[in-house]
């Protein structure tokens, strides 16, 4: 699919962003907002890693002095708080709004300012927490803030408002960005892609985001009720005043559960895309795989439960959130079972990417498994809150997610960049990530079954504990060796890698049919689709025309049949997503301190929402759409 | 049997400890460990069998290799169909082993909390930001003793346990003898537990509560009947007579938030030390009982578990040393 010189020229002309400092506000170019999240995302991993180190550090000798209460207490707190709601789902969500309009054949997503605006305000999040740090203002009370301890009474000062604050900002810009993906998947494929012919990777990322979008707001209510108990003494979650703290919990895990698999699927995606290119055949199973996605996303609704077994909940409904959250073992097994089915019957290559699947099938399934034990509602009573849990969650999210998420990111890297990353350093930092991962936290198992609690800042001498936390350690450390070596290959290949091609994997699905790094205007014609594997079965891409070069424009097609709608004027580079996201932030910082700052906030929120949406020109009327070979 | 075995093999590397759910030594843990050990069982094999199908799918793959299947080949149609009808195999077979589990954690979920007619005993624990307040229900008198961070309990027989909680939550969990239950402000969780080996546990708070939660442990005794009653008995006495400078400094300094039963001191804020004396360890676990712990303790609470609601009361070295040993004479 080249262009011709001219029209490489006028669609560069009309897609370009300003130079400069200004270009740099102003885009709404997907691919540089989701390069922002990447790199933001990947930069708190570094912060939030190192915090784990030092953790484990100070966990290595019983009784250590390398930290006291409160400093461990923030620590374990800004690393949970970091990595679930500024590093995993962030990192999804960029790589959704990366790929998504690529995977499509489009030239942006469907609300290109949005996508700008989900951006700023999530670093407004970022600053937020990670400023508050470095102000030592740090939350203190964990990833889950449960009240009475979080509210009025027990936790004087601003450290609980800038947690429930952050929230705010990282939802709001979850929300943004879900919403920009789910209505850029389900209203802009391309002529030929129905709902049929949609990759799993497209699959994954729309019901992620469909699950953010019901889940969510249930945690904004409920920091929100929060603010408003610690602000304006209301009494939500007061026992005196005869509100009731369980509330909490039940509103917080409605949202904290889905959230778990909000970052799972979107890895699923990953791995379906991985596995497709190096078992080099088309997915075994693209129906049961799509399926599952689908269960597990219904499912996660009706299971928030689980977190809760030792409250003292009525059994036989604690019996029921068992049956419910084991049955998520029946599509994970599937899906285990597809792309198994797949490597077996295909011609694998084990290309870093492909070794990352491997090492997120070997780790992911235990750390399934031993979330089948804590699904128990009696043998839960034994296993939550010690650090089988945290060896456990550390399996699902990092086996489960993130290894998955490297592997992506080493097998997207070439057509983000235009060059590939060196296979042997990826392959060294493989082996040290996953490798010390698994020595460092398959002792935890053992250290819960021992009785150690999770979040205990020291433990007496004495209670065994001692070994297995060094090696624990030894192996958190190795792992970050390696998540550093990841990060140095990943930019010495960005100068000096080998130069990939439009397509260096030879892989099955859109984005790999233009030049790499993709130019701003994607694609240089819509594509036109007839199979699950468009550039495997099409020895010549079939293309569609009719859509303006001189104009931003994308196209629309129907929801089922992908048929061709109607041209949509795309929007154009513009400072208001900046100057909203501002405005925004000064609310939310401001509403910390007094309930008045909504009200103040408010006007410099309307004003620049009306700066966004001020009308421009109508919508463009040009030449019939036409598909052509 | 297996169950049994695992125990030897983990006692062998040394897992066997006060605070541990390997080595249960109470009816409800024991109940939890044989559901554990099925589950362990059934999940190794589970393992297990993904784990050989990777290995042998890298192996088919590896005999393969040469082949490009990319494209919509006759030969992947074929494989496919055969593939396809393993589907409902592996989906049984996660179900089957699913509805085992599902089935037992069922039975172990009604066995634990089945409610007993008359447990021989009620006991009351609350939770406080950092210790926990134990009350035993007198069975002479009705009325309620009252003692700290220490739980005793007759061997063998059923004790019914209300969790609740003065400040945030906490979780109550000793478990040698018992999975957690939370400790909630505002509601009350009844917990039954049957101790069934004589010794000493440990416990220890497991909902994070705060600065100090890694330092809310509890100690817990088991023993039998006849010692468990006259231990009792002598709890419900009050403090002998007090006399001297140590009472003096107390009543002073000290009264306000402790309660020393016998004495004029009944502050509620604090841990009853009537029989401070007698407890095996000091500020919830994290010392252990000494007249030097109890001084020290005294002196520099903030210093030795920070955050702590107790103050450093400013005494003189004298004061501090008759406290101290007026406290360690309350046995």
């Amino acid at each position: 699919m080249t262009p011709d010189i001219d029209r490489r020229d006028r669609l560069s002309l009309t897609w370009r962003d300003p130079p400069g400092w200004w270009g740099f506000l102003t885009t709404v170019d997907h691919k540089r907002i989701a390069a922002r999240y990447i790199v933001t995302a990947l930069l708190l991993l570094f912060l939030a890693g190192m915090l784990a180190l030092d953790m484990r550090w100070q966990l290595s000798w019983a009784e250590n002095r390398r930290m006291g209460p409160q400093l461990y207490n923030e620590s374990f707190s800004l690393h949970g708080s970091t990595m679930l709601f500024l590093v995993s789902v962030p990192a999804m969500e960029a790589m959704a709004l990366w790929l998504v309009p690529l995977m499509l054949g489009q030239r942006n997503m469907a609300f290109p300012r949005l996508g700008a605006f989900s951006y700023w305000l999530y670093l407004g999040g970022v600053l937020t927490l990670w400023v508050a740090h470095a102000l030592d203002i740090t939350p203190d009370l964990g990833w889950f803030e449960y009240p009475p301890l979080s509210g009025p009474n027990y936790a004087p000062g601003h450290r609980a408002d800038i947690w429930a604050q952050m929230i705010t900002f990282t939802e709001v810009a979850a929300l943004c960005a879900s919403v920009n993906v789910a209505a850029t998947i389900l209203k802009m494929r391309p002529p030929g892609m129905t709902l049929a012919r949609m990759p799993v990777f497209l699959w994954a990322m729309l019901v992620a985001s469909l699950m953010t979008i019901l889940s969510m707001p249930a945690i904004m209510l409920v920091t929100s009720m929060l603010i408003a108990d610690r602000l304006v003494s209301t009494h939500f979650f007061a026992p005196a005043a005869h509100g009731d703290v369980l509330l909490f919990q039940h509103l917080f895990w409605f949202f904290g559960h889905p959230e778990v698999y909000i970052i799972f699927i979107p890895a699923t995606g990953f791995v379906s895309s991985i596995v497709e290119t190096f078992a080099r055949r088309r997915l075994f199973g693209h129906h049961v795989l799509v399926l599952a996605i689908l269960a597990i996303g219904c499912l996660a609704f009706g299971l928030w439960v689980h977190h809760m077994f030792a409250v003292g909940l009525p059994r036989l409904g604690n019996d029921f959130y068992t049956a419910a959250s084991m049955a998520i073992a029946v599509p994970a097994g599937l899906q285990i079972f597809c792309w198994v089915a797949t490597i077996a019957t295909g011609r694998p290559w084990l290309a870093t990417p492909m070794l990352w699947v491997l090492g997120f099938v070997v780790t992911f399934v235990l750390g399934g498994l031993s979330g089948v034990m804590t699904a128990s509602a009696a043998l839960d009573l034994q296993l939550t809150d010690s650090y089988f849990v945290v060896a456990h969650f550390h399996y699902v999210l990092v086996g489960g997610a993130m290894f998955p998420l490297f592997g992506a990111f080493c097998y997207w890297y070439p057509k983000a960049t235009g060059r590939l990353m060196s296979e042997r350093w990826g392959r060294i930092a493989f082996f040290l990530i996953v490798g010390g991962f698994n020595l460092g936290f398959a002792p935890m198992h053992l250290l819960g079954l021992l009785g150690m609690p999770r979040r205990v800042y020291t433990y007496p001498a004495g209670m065994g504990w001692e070994g297995l936390n060094r090696v624990a350690t030894l192996g958190s450390a190795i792992a970050m060796t390696g998540g550093l070596v990841f990060v140095t290959n990943a930019l010495l290949s960005y100068w000096r890698g080998a130069r990939a091609g439009a397509d260096p994997w030879g892989s099955s699905t859109l984005e790999w049919a233009g030049e790499s790094p993709s130019p701003p205007w994607n694609l240089p014609y819509t594509p036109v689709v007839d199979s699950l594997t468009p550039l495997w079965n099409a020895p010549v891409l079939r293309v569609m025309d009719g859509i303006a070069v001189e104009r931003r424009e994308v196209l629309v097609t129907s929801v089922v049949d992908a048929a061709p709608l109607y041209r949509q004027k795309s929007a154009s580079p513009s400072i208001w997503p900046f100057v909203a996201a501002l405005a925004v932030t000064a609310m939310f910082l401001g509403s910390i301190f007094t309930p008045w700052a909504i009200v103040a906030g408010a006007l410099p929120i309307a004003a620049a929402l009306t700066g966004w949406f001020w009308p421009q020109r109508a919508r463009a009327t040009t030449g019939p759409l036409r598909v052509r070979s | 049997m297996s169950a049994r075995l695992l125990v030897a093999y983990l006692l062998l590397i040394g897992c066997a400890g006060t605070q541990s759910t390997l080595d249960p030594g109470g009816d409800q843990a024991g109940a939890l460990f044989s559901l554990f050990a099925l589950t362990m069982w059934v999940c190794g094999a589970i393992y297990t069998v993904v784990a050989a199908g990777l290995g042998w799918a890298l192996w088919q793959a590896w005999r393969r290799r040469g082949v490009d299947a990319r494209g919509d080949g006759d030969v992947t149609h074929r494989t496919d169909r055969r593939l396809t009808r393993l589907l409902p195999f592996v989906a049984g077979t996660i179900v089957l082993g699913l509805t085992v589990l599902i089935t037992a954690s069922f039975f172990a979920d009604r066995a634990l909390f089945a409610t007993r007619a008359a447990p021989a005993l009620e006991v009351r624990v609350t939770g406080h930001q950092w210790w926990w307040r134990v009350e035993y229900r007198d069975p002479a008198s009705g009325g309620w003793i009252e003692t700290a961070n220490e739980l005793h309990l007759p061997q063998g027989q059923t004790v019914r346990l209300a969790l609740g909680a003065a400040d945030v939550i906490h979780s109550f969990w000793v478990p040698n003898v018992a999975g957690k239950l939370d400790m909630i402000p505002g509601r009350t969780n009844l917990l039954d537990i049957t101790a069934r080996r004589a010794g000493w546990y440990r416990g220890q708070c497991a909902e994070f509560c705060g600065m100090q939660h890694a330092h809310m442990a509890l100690a817990v005794k088991v023993e039998p009947p006849a010692a468990f009653r006259a231990w009792l008995a002598a709890q419900a006495a009050p403090a002998g007579a007090a006399a001297g400078r140590g009472a003096m400094v107390f009543a002073t300094a000290c009264a306000a938030c402790h309660a020393i039963r016998g004495t004029g001191a009944g502050g509620r804020a604090g841990p009853d030390l009537t029989h401070v004396a007698g407890r095996r360890t000091l500020a919830a676990g994290t010392l252990t009982m000494t007249r030097g712990n109890l001084q020290g303790w005294i002196t520099q609470p903030q210093a030795i578990k920070p955050g702590t609601s107790m103050p450093a009361v400013p005494l003189t070295p004298a004061d501090a040393d008759a406290v101290a040993g007026y406290l360690a004479g309350l046995q």
